[in-house]
């Protein structure tokens, strides 16, 4: 007769008429799957932790973003943000969907340019573009974004050297209705920087300004700030029509829509409360619409939203490492998935949910990671079923900046798979391991001995 | 170590101590152990009828029956050793 199923004694108080703060738990279903792949096979075939990609769910938050706006709006143009996946295979995917590049660093612009983008499809923003930066994106005829005076300087003398008229863009900062109000990079509508870049550029007739461009923030919560921004924007293009004669050809919204997480200290899970593709674009569309651009002279509405179209399908699988008590008899459960790899779990309370079939029963528990760092906590509380050593867990919404913030830090930055849309995986990053360490590093002779 | 004697625990998991007038939640084999340890069963003896009859092995229910029984005692459902010697 074979055995039954263990799972750990466990007694829980119940405490009737004490609301929790955290919600009953909402899962009643295992994820033993993604798109159709055993996550046991997953982590056998390639090791755990391993970070999982559906390509089926990138291509289909691509479609759902572009119907939001192209049913709203005449010209919708997206750029893939670099900076929040650069996975090769995952800005191929939106690069087969249509999405011109949007990097913010050489090294991103190498990337794209490596991977065989248009360079007058790369719109290239960030506050440090260098002089070779700056060259190389001049000759490829790039959008490139203005932070700031000194950019714009160096543009123009590059303008002399070069013989080139560059396509540029300047950066707008203002003030939203958000808190907070991000006011780092561009130039600031409210206190008239921008109109003054604006003219500079217009006076030096070496460079076509050819948009306008602003990114008001991040996981932004409110739609109506984008339409406060797309209203200003709007100002900003007509006076400049006003006084130079001069249409600008696009209007960029930069990204900053928040992504299905759910942030700490939300009361209820961002799945549900999360404004969606729709409502962002029913706010920026709106915005533009109403405003004085004559029917046949919209701008091209430029997109470059990352994290909503990434986040949700990337998947963190993990195993379980121990369970313990903490002196106050707080469940403590270790994984062998680390803050390293999983950035942000410093703002989100990222949904974990077991790979296995589980009982009713529960336990509040912290989730830590297995890094010996004492901040390596991946969930402060949550209600998990009883997990066993050995045991799978999945995390989900972790698509978006941990595979580009993520480092080498007590652990290797493990496998990246794609699960391609025949349910076959395919592994588009390899795990690293100690020569990858190494190889970087170089000794001083008189350190060889010892 | 032994279970309070006025401690009621139903076929469900529902345990209840009348001393404090609190009641907790008990998952089935928490439940088997709690009424092996009413009837004054040693952790070997009690290791014994888990292994028979689930999927683990002696290191892993030695682990958490230790933990089960600190969380019993934390919750004071367990006589103390000087209550159990008088």
């Amino acid at each position: 007769m074979s055995k039954l199923r263990y799972e750990r004694p466990v007694i829980k108080k119940l405490e009737t008429g004490m609301p929790n703060k955290f919600g009953s738990r909402m899962d009643y279903e295992p994820v033993t799957n993604i798109d159709g792949v055993a996550v046991s096979r997953l982590i056998k075939e390639y090791g755990s932790p391993l970070f999982v990609l559906s390509e089926r769910m990138i291509r289909a938050s691509m479609k759902k973003a572009k119907r939001a706006f192209e049913n709203r709006y005449p010209k919708v143009q997206f750029a893939w943000s670099y900076k929040t996946n650069y996975l090769n295979a995952v800005c191929r995917i939106f690069h087969q969907e249509g999405s011109w590049a949007e990097v913010v660093s050489g090294f991103e612009y190498d990337k794209a340019i490596g991977l065989g983008i248009d360079g007058r499809k790369i719109i290239f923003n960030g506050p440090d573009k260098s002089e070779e930066d700056l060259t190389k994106a001049i000759l490829n005829d790039s959008l490139i974004h203005i932070d700031h005076l000194d950019e714009l300087y160096t543009i123009t003398e590059l303008c002399d050297t070069l013989k080139k008229r560059p396509r540029v863009a300047i950066r707008v900062n203002m003030d939203t209705g958000v808190y907070p109000m991000w006011d780092r990079f561009g130039f600031n509508y409210e206190n008239g920087q921008a109109w003054d870049a604006i003219n500079k550029i217009m006076h030096t007739g070496k460079m076509d300004l050819v948009g306008l461009h602003c990114h008001i923030g991040t996981f932004m919560l409110s739609p109506n700030a984008y339409a406060v921004a797309a209203t200003k924007l709007a100002e900003l293009a007509l006076a400049l029509e006003q006084k130079f004669k001069h249409e600008i050809r696009y209007i960029d919204m930069g990204g900053g829509f928040a992504s299905k997480n759910t942030l700490k200290g939300s009361y209820l899970p961002g799945s549900d409360t999360n404004p969606s593709f729709n409502d962002f674009a029913e706010a920026i569309t709106t915005a533009l619409i109403n405003s004085n651009f004559q029917k046949d002279k919209l701008p091209l509405l430029i997109l470059e939203t990352g994290r909503a179209l990434i986040d949700d399908a990337g998947f963190l699988l993990g195993t379980v490492i121990s369970n313990k008590r903490s002196s106050t008899g707080r469940r403590n459960t270790i994984i062998d998935v680390g803050i390293n790899i999983l950035f942000t779990s410093f703002w989100y309370d990222h949904k974990i949910t077991p790979a296995q079939s589980f009982t009713q029963y529960t336990e509040d528990t912290c989730v830590y990671g297995p890094l010996c760092m004492n901040i390596d906590v991946v969930r402060e509380s949550t209600s998990l079923p009883l997990l066993n050593k050995g045991e799978h867990v999945v995390i989900h919404n972790v698509g978006a900046y941990n595979m580009t913030q993520w480092m080498q830090f007590i652990k290797f930055r493990p496998n990246v798979v794609l699960i391609d849309m025949d349910e076959k995986p395919h592994l588009i990053r390899e795990k690293e391991s100690i020569s990858n360490l190494n190889d970087l590093e170089q000794v001083p002779p008189h350190l060889m001995t010892f | 170590m032994k279970l309070r004697k006025n401690v009621a625990v139903s076929e469900s998991g529902l345990l209840f101590n009348p001393v404090t007038g609190e009641s907790y939640s008990v998952n089935p084999i928490g439940v088997e152990i709690i009424n092996l340890l009413r009837d004054e069963k040693t952790m070997e003896q009690i290791g014994a009828v888990i292994l028979e009859k689930y999927n683990t092995d002696q290191s892993t229910f030695e682990k958490d029956f230790h933990d089960f029984v600190g969380i019993l005692y934390h919750h004071n459902l367990i006589e103390t050793h000087e209550e159990a010697n008088g």
